[in-house]
């Protein structure tokens, strides 16, 4: 038993580890994508959800899953899309946001209290509201001028 | 699924930039809660079918979708008065939905509802600025609003009537910001729940299945 429950942690680990594709600093686990990993009749079973319903990530990040799973050698898993609780900002991590942060993306929070990530100004112009992925949107710094991303409050 | 294809029909034909992402980010929104729908119907019915089925699959009569949502683009005014008239349809249903004992449906609703509201925002945005614009967007956008308000009086058939009140509401102040008027002919054109479409459907489906049916199972 003792082992197994160390093997569920390398997998938990592994699992956790996994990057977003199209925001390669924040893992599935800061993003909150990653649900659980348990063991369901000996079988390994991932549990993610989508962030946005049409995000085109979620096939590759589906793959890059079971690719880390592969590298521990568990081949027999399934990797569960779930849509209950449907996923929202709140859920990324405070590890998260600070990462989003670093990678020069605003992180989700109430809309008037927008930072440059740059300068750290507030009160940044919106460009667009559909940025370059569904969960941004373009914003520009009223002080510095550097344009920015915006992860959106969903 | 099929307003999906509509606006998927623009990307890289939108007038600027911004408004081409835009609608490409509200296509994949819209395709994106249709698979998840698709392949929760696929379930529930155990037949063994996929998403793709469904999508791939029908012919035209098989499809129950509303008629608002297959009509053209048209110009841009069209296209933003269409998706404002159904976002606002669509808003309250998804609210709605979120709380069904369907805990699969509950969660795909909870999150549409969200982005609904971004497309609303959207749409709605927009309309009022092209009402409240120059001279000829606001006659292209009275058009427009003219031209679609046939489709609108389907969203409202069977249980679908609660939402109608609340419509007429929120649509009539966003028409009313845009300093356009609110259509008063009462001749409303119905069938698309019981398969019965405008002649545009069935072009849309050649282009959109073609692949399939010509390669079935045809994969990336």
């Amino acid at each position: 038993m003792v082992s197994v429950v160390l093997e569920l942690d390398r997998v938990r680990e592994a699992v956790s580890a996994v990057v977003d594709p199209e925001i390669p600093v924040m893992t599935i686990a800061d993003l909150g994508i990653l649900r659980e990993v348990v063991i369901e009749d000996g079988r390994v079973v991932v549990v993610i959800t989508p962030t946005y319903s049409g995000c085109p990530a979620m096939r590759q990040i589906e793959d890059d899953v079971r690719t880390a799973l592969c590298d521990l050698g568990v081949e027999d898993a399934e990797v569960r899309m779930v849509y209950h609780p449907a996923w929202g900002t709140d859920r990324i991590t405070p590890e998260g946001h600070r990462k989003l942060a670093s990678f020069g993306i605003a992180p989700p929070g109430d809309e008037t209290s927008i930072l440059c990530p740059r300068c750290r100004a507030d009160r940044p112009r919106m460009i667009a509201r559909f940025g370059s992925t569904a969960c941004k949107a373009l914003m520009v710094c009223s002080a510095c001028g550097e344009p920015f991303d915006w992860f959106k409050q969903l | 699924m099929i307003l999906a294809q509509r606006l998927g029909e623009l990307i890289s034909n939108a007038p600027e930039l911004e408004i081409d992402i835009a609608i490409g980010n509200i296509a994949l929104d819209h395709l994106g809660v249709a698979r998840a729908l698709y392949g929760h119907v696929a379930k529930l019915e155990g037949e063994g079918r996929d998403e793709d089925h469904y999508a791939m699959f029908r012919d035209e009569r098989e499809f129950l979708n509303l008629l608002l949502v297959e009509q053209p683009n048209g110009d841009f005014a069209q296209t933003v008065v269409r998706q404002m008239l159904f976002d606002v349809y669509q808003l309250q249903l998804w609210e709605d939905l979120s709380t069904s004992k369907d805990r699969v449906l509950a969660g795909i609703a909870g999150k549409a509802m969200k982005e609904a509201a971004y497309h609303e925002r959207f749409s709605a945005g927009w309309v009022v600025r092209l009402g409240d614009g120059t001279e000829e967007s606001h006659t292209r956008t009275q058009g427009a609003l003219d031209r679609l308000w046939q489709y609108t009086g389907e969203m409202f058939e069977g249980e679908q009537a609660v939402y109608q009140a609340s419509w007429e509401r929120r649509v009539k102040t966003v028409i009313t910001e845009a300093g356009l008027v609110v259509p008063d002919d009462p001749y409303q054109r119905t069938g698309g729940r019981q398969g019965f479409h405008t002649e545009h459907l069935g072009h849309l489906l050649t282009e959109m299945q073609w692949m399939q049916r010509s390669h079935p199972g045809l994969q990336w």
